[in-house]
């Protein structure tokens, strides 16, 4: 059973016009959150109005790029195996990822990660930058 | 106001078919509700109220155009699976405030003529404000399923032996099923020794593919008193959405939480009066943790609750999925809330095979989970009793 990341084609997310400073960032390298200035609470998926208040007073913040495995699994079927998963930054909030660069049979909830950027598409149809996550 | 006893399920339907090669989906739906109103006694002309999903062809406007309905009242709410809970829940909610009388629920599909399974990633569909941050990652049915389900064993120490059973319960009421898609008894071995999908989940963890649909039909209590069949009566439900919180996720738990304790409230019963229970089935974890958020037992403890047959009709202490359930009989169109209903309808009514027929079966649930567990989905609970 193959146990090991191997690359494959992430598809394309469709970029809107509110998150053009994340995706632009991504391809830096950098992950950003949204943090609400009304409220003070960080949250993700990124949205133009906090989820938690409704203010439009959310601003884009640079991450640390680090956190921890909230859960994972490993998809064994299909075109080829990858893990995906959710991780807690270290900012607070949990997001969708997968985990890459590693052995997936070393992999572990709890364990501390960093962001690695993979571009989504492919060679002829090559999309954004994503953030996906490594061991530390 | 409640509906408590303002409505009844007159008519239930599930379609015998698991393979629709040569029938469109809109013959389904049509197949569906002629049968629900026959088991019913009543006639297409006697619907004024249509209710329907996501998988229902052109939606509401087109199906009430197609069917040939004349009705004062639609509802097409979906929320996934779960959506033909809510629809029972809804059209009690219109037979008690005067909206329509008789009201027609019909949901049909066919993924599996169709070669859709629940490992391909879902599709990049625009305009939806999270897909962009999950469509990369390759989310699909199973992966979200297995991630709960890993974050589940992580805190609380669930097995996959304790999942297993929850399949081998289902092996067990599908074997008196003709129609169910899979009617071979398993054991835990055979369970964990299928093929791994997405770990924690193997193949037997998972729901089948099947086509098909199904329809009820819930009524006024003078119209239902009017009709030939025994009276099943809407004691309460609930309904609630749950998602990522803003990225607070926690997929240790289900909406059941919340929905469970509405319906509950509503009805006035609590889960040691439920003698029958349809619980949602898309994978053996949803079953664990919907018992555990309906309080069935104490949160962590779902593992050893579904474990050595207590789910086994004759066996055990709660009865579940006696048709084989989603995991063995029927998943419609990857749709179970309708089966779910229809199940627990034949329970009231003393129509179950007799091998799986729970005795004095006077109030039973049916629950369900329509969405993904590691995203967003929706939870719907829904109480009747046999009057
Ligand atoms: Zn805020």
């Amino acid at each position: 059973m193959a146990a090991t990341y191997q690359p494959r084609t992430m598809a394309k997310p469709e970029v809107y016009p509110e998150h053009e400073a994340y995706w632009d960032a991504a391809a830096e390298g950098k992950l950003l959150v949204k943090r609400c200035e009304a409220c003070g609470e960080y949250h993700h998926y990124p949205r133009m109005f906090c989820p938690y208040c409704m203010s439009e007073k959310t601003k884009w913040e640079e991450t640390k790029g680090t956190g921890t495995i909230y859960t994972y699994s490993v998809m064994r079927r299909g075109a080829s195996p990858y893990a995906i998963a959710y991780v807690t930054l270290d900012e607070g909030p949990s997001m969708m990822t997968n985990i890459v660069d590693c052995d997936w049979d070393e992999i572990y909830i709890g364990q501390k990660v960093k962001t690695v950027f993979k571009q989504s598409g492919s060679q002829d149809d090559p999309g954004p930058y994503v953030p996906c996550f490594t061991p530390l | 106001m409640s509906i408590k006893g303002k409505a009844y399920i007159a008519g239930a339907f599930e379609h015998p078919t698991r393979l629709a090669e040569n029938k469109s989906t809109a013959v389904l739906h049509a197949e569906c509700a002629k049968g629900a109103l026959e088991d019913a006694g009543l006639s297409i002309e006697d619907v004024d109220g249509y209710f329907c999903a996501g998988d229902a062809p052109g939606g509401a406007l087109s199906m009430v155009d197609y069917l040939g309905l004349n009705v004062r009242h639609v509802d097409s709410t979906d929320t996934g699976g779960s959506s033909y809970i809510v629809h029972v829940s809804h059209a009690a909610q219109a037979i008690a405030a005067g909206k329509c009388d008789v009201a027609l629920i019909t949901m049909a599909g066919r993924p599996r003529a169709a070669g859709r399974n629940g490992v391909k990633p879902k599709a990049a569909s625009p305009n939806i404000p999270d897909v962009p941050f999950e469509v990369p990652f390759g989310p699909t049915a199973v992966n979200e399923y297995a991630m709960a389900a890993k974050r589940h064993m992580h805190e609380y120490g669930t097995t996959s032996e304790q999942l297993a059973w929850v399949k081998v319960a289902a092996s067990h009421h599908a074997q008196y099923n003709p129609n169910a898609r899979l009617q071979d008894v398993v054991n835990v071995d055979d369970v964990l020794h299928s093929p791994m999908i997405s770990d924690p989940l193997h193949r037997l963890d998972c729901c089948v593919v099947s086509d098909g649909g199904g329809a009820v039909v819930v009524v006024s209590p003078e119209i239902a008193k009017s009709l030939k069949r025994p009276l099943v009566r809407v004691m309460g439900a609930g309904e609630s959405p749950k998602g990522q919180m803003g990225g607070k996720d926690d997929f240790t738990y289900t909406g059941a939480v919340w929905s469970g304790r509405r319906a509950f409230d509503e009805a006035g019963v609590t889960p040691s009066d439920i003698k029958y229970a349809s619980v949602y089935d898309s994978f053996t974890i949803t079953v664990v943790m919907q018992l555990e958020d309906l309080g069935f037992c104490e949160k962590g403890e779902g593992g050893k609750f579904v474990s050595d047959g207590n789910l086994i009709s004759g066996v055990g202490k709660l009865p579940i999925n006696t048709d084989g359930g989603g995991l063995n009989n029927n998943h419609p169109t990857s749709r179970g809330g309708m089966t779910k209903v229809i199940e627990a309808v034949r329970q009231l009514r003393g129509e179950a095979h007799p091998k799986v027929q729970v005795k004095d079966c006077d109030i039973a649930m049916a629950h369900g989970t329509g969405g993904g567990l590691a995203s967003r989905h929706g939870s719907a609970t829904l109480i009747m009793e046999r009057v």
